[in-house]
């Protein structure tokens, strides 16, 4: 299959070896992936915060970009909620038929990636090798507005050689919420305490989950107080075979 | 750390008003504690529900049907209120309101009165406006009269105390009700508070409830409850006063199946409460003889106006949001300076209030999404709040006129928004932050961020932006 990958403007900036993982992980699932230069940002900050008319343009551009494709995959699950809950908001406060019905056409192929690897593709055990003890943070996004289930544990669980630890209380919120972090920097870190806590107990020594910004809030503060522990998205680790060990 | 005497002021925002809860080290373990428990006897008791989805889907279905044809709804309640010899009034806001129970209670004479838990009551600041005029309102519900002897406000829709452990009520009810030897044992504790009550309950002559259903078609009112409280003010009393938001109308009797199902097992996870009580008006010869019914508005036909938001009006008070909400559990109600605190009051608050005067609140929230999946009327909370966001942002840059152009975070965005439009910019933007971020960066990390980003560095590292972005390596590969 011919793959467009939506990287998120926050990957391609801060997290480039996530967007790599990806690339290798589908080839050597035998598709072809495309990188539609012109990409940059959903919007999907600008919408969480409040600012829905200045993100219009940018859902128009994205819807533009991406229209010609067949399947779209993003490792991001709170960039695809905000294509797929929240564009069609988008077009409706825009007060535009035709952007709301290329929505409607353009949603049902953008998929997070481990759905995408799981209900569209079919595979399981991607071939990966990974020999570390990990823990698996499901975010919120993922969870409960995608709804992607257990498809991240049943790609994790296939991994050859990882030691997968359960996280207690692992359906809860990290506290990231985007500029939630910020504006109630506070609570947010009060959230993160909580989630520290109970990372540090599974003993692991990595923390995985199918988001780098909650990785990213995670992982600030596991170095802050430089706990021996890292975070790294679950592309890096299905994107790893026994050929990159020897 | 103890709980400050100090009353959180009424104007502050949520994070300044989190900041302080946040330091109460009890306050954060009576909570996790409470919260934990009540989530999980919640989900015990909805798991076993086969048809549940059916059942949430039936309760936002007759809501939604409520909501659209309010106007004939309420009408149709006042006719059967009246017809079974009630009276009903039509209160515009909490001055209203308070007025025409002040009344009730002159006309028979009465100093003191009693009352079985309402939030709507507490909305309106009700004992507040009574006090003023020598009328005492004796709250009984253990919860209530806790916090009522405490001097303090509710902090859980449900569980009002929630914030206080056993240890502090003993001590409360000690200094208090002049107990000398008590222990901190919860039925010796209910036993003191029920000698204190009895007597008023058999001797109070008015007596103000909530409401937590109202029967369009029969003009039957009901209040849910586990304590009894309840049961003996809607029933000892002469005169029977309940005031309810214009919300709380159900169309028929037969819609009881549906929410006596949904609300006791979303809010305390009993499949059923102990207490439900159904009046319609009086009955000859038996319970109060004189009842009023006071509607009220309060803001909540501005709410109705907005289509996105008229669902927060769907709301049963079970607090359930509150329960499973990571935020409430951390910071408490108080933080959000209203008698609805949680995942619900950040969005019924504002609507109710104005959004100017409650703007912090639609962003007290990291939009996770547990609210929406145990709301008994699915009320898409997450969906709402970002809704409420893009309000409180248009209304603003509308007071403001052009010069909201200079508000640093519109600033921001727009600029954000022209570097996104245009890829090259977006990749200049890119290399430029590379470049910016070197004096900061040590070993790969950010220990401190300038400007409205330190929030972030204050108690987190941040990556750093790596040599490469990803766009630059895919050019890479196919040069």
């Amino acid at each position: 299959m011919r793959v467009a990958l939506f990287i998120t403007c926050f990957n391609d900036t801060l997290f480039p070896a996530t967007g790599q993982a990806v690339v290798h992980l589908l080839e050597r699932l035998g598709h072809q992936v495309v990188f539609p230069m012109e990409q940059t940002c959903c919007g999907q900050m600008h919408y969480n915060t409040g600012y829905h008319r200045e993100a219009i343009p940018l859902v128009r551009r994205f819807v533009r970009i991406f229209s010609p494709y067949e399947a779209i995959v993003a490792p991001s699950a709170s960039c695809v909620a905000m294509v797929r809950d929240l564009y069609p908001h988008a077009a409706e406060l825009a007060e535009d038929r035709q952007l709301a019905a290329e929505i409607a056409a353009l949603t049902p192929r953008v998929f997070e990636l481990t759905e995408f690897l799981i209900n569209k593709l079919g595979v399981e055990d991607v071939g990966a090798y990974y020999p570390h003890r990990v823990t698996y943070h499901p975010t919120c996004h993922s969870l409960r507005h995608l709804r992607v289930g257990d498809a991240p544990l049943r790609l994790l669980r296939a991994v050859k050689g990882i030691d997968l630890v359960d996280l207690p209380a692992a359906e809860e919120c990290c506290g990231f919420g985007g500029t939630f972090a910020v504006k109630n920097a506070d609570t947010s870190m009060a959230m993160l305490s909580d989630k520290l806590r109970r990372v540090l107990d599974t003993r692991a020594e990595v923390c995985t989950a199918a988001d780098n910004s909650c990785l990213m809030h995670i992982n600030g503060a596991l170095h802050r107080q430089r706990t021996g522990v890292r975070t790294l998205h679950l592309a890096e680790i299905l994107a790893t075979t026994e050929r990159d060990f020897r | 750390m103890r709980r400050s005497s100090v009353p959180i002021e009424l104007k502050a925002s949520f994070p300044e008003s989190a900041k302080t809860s946040l330091r109460d080290t009890q306050l954060r373990r009576n909570l996790g504690k409470a919260t934990q428990t009540i989530r999980g006897k919640r989900a015990a008791v909805v798991n076993e529900m086969p048809d549940w989805e059916n059942l949430r889907e039936a309760g936002r279905a007759i809501k939604q049907r409520v909501m659209r044809h309010l106007d004939h709804y309420l009408l149709e309640l006042e006719t059967a209120v009246q017809r079974a010899g009630g009276q009903v009034h039509w209160a515009r806001d909490a001055a209203d309101a308070n007025r025409i129970v002040a009344e009730i209670a002159r006309n028979h004479a009465s100093k003191e009165v009693i009352k079985v838990k309402s939030l709507t009551t507490d909305e309106i600041k009700m004992n507040e406006a009574l006090g003023e005029l020598g009328i005492h309102a004796l709250e009984t519900d253990l919860a209530e009269l806790i916090i009522q002897l405490a001097d303090e406000s509710s902090s859980h829709i449900l569980v009002p105390a929630i914030h206080k452990n056993r240890a502090e009520i003993r001590e409360l009810f000690m200094r208090k009700l002049g107990v000398e030897e008590l222990s901190d044992e919860p039925a010796a504790l209910a036993e003191v508070a029920r000698r204190h009550l009895r007597d008023k309950f058999l001797n109070t002559k008015v007596a103000i409830s909530g409401a937590n259903f109202a029967v369009a078609e029969t003009g039957t009112i009901c209040v849910v409850e586990s304590e009894g409280n309840g049961r003996m003010c809607v029933t000892l009393p002469e005169v029977l006063v309940s005031v309810m938001g214009i919300e709380k109308i159900i169309p028929t009797w037969q819609d009881y199946e549906v929410f006596l199902q949904l609300l006791p097992r979303s809010s305390t996870g009993e499949r059923m409460n102990p207490y439900s009580s159904f009046w319609t008006s009086v009955t000859p010869g038996d319970g109060p003889q004189e009842f009023h019914l006071v509607l009220l508005d309060n803001g909540r036909t501005q709410v109705l106006a907005d289509e996105m938001g008229r669902q927060t009006l769907y709301c049963i008070r079970c607090s359930a949001c509150l329960n499973v909400c990571p935020v409430y559990e951390r910071v408490g109600g108080y933080a959000y300076n209203s008698v609805y605190p949680g995942p619900i009051g950040a969005i019924l608050t504002p609507q109710l209030r104005g959004l100017e005067n409650a703007e912090s609140l639609p962003y007290a929230s990291s939009l996770c999404g547990a609210c929406y999946d145990v709301c008994p009327v699915k009320i898409n909370i997450p969906e709402v709040l970002i809704h409420l966001r893009g309000r409180v942002v248009r209304e603003r840059q509308e007071r403001q006129g052009v010069r909201h152009n200079l508000y640093p975070e519109d600033l921001a965005m727009q600029m954000l928004t022209q570097i996104f439009l245009d890829q090259f910019q977006f990749e200049r933007v890119q290399r430029l932050g590379r470049l910016g971020q070197e004096p900061l960066a040590r070993g790969g990390f950010i220990g401190n961020l300038p400007g409205p980003l330190a929030g972030w560095t204050a108690m987190r590292d941040m990556n750093v932006i790596p040599e490469q972005t990803f766009r630059e390596w895919w050019r890479s590969r196919y040069e």
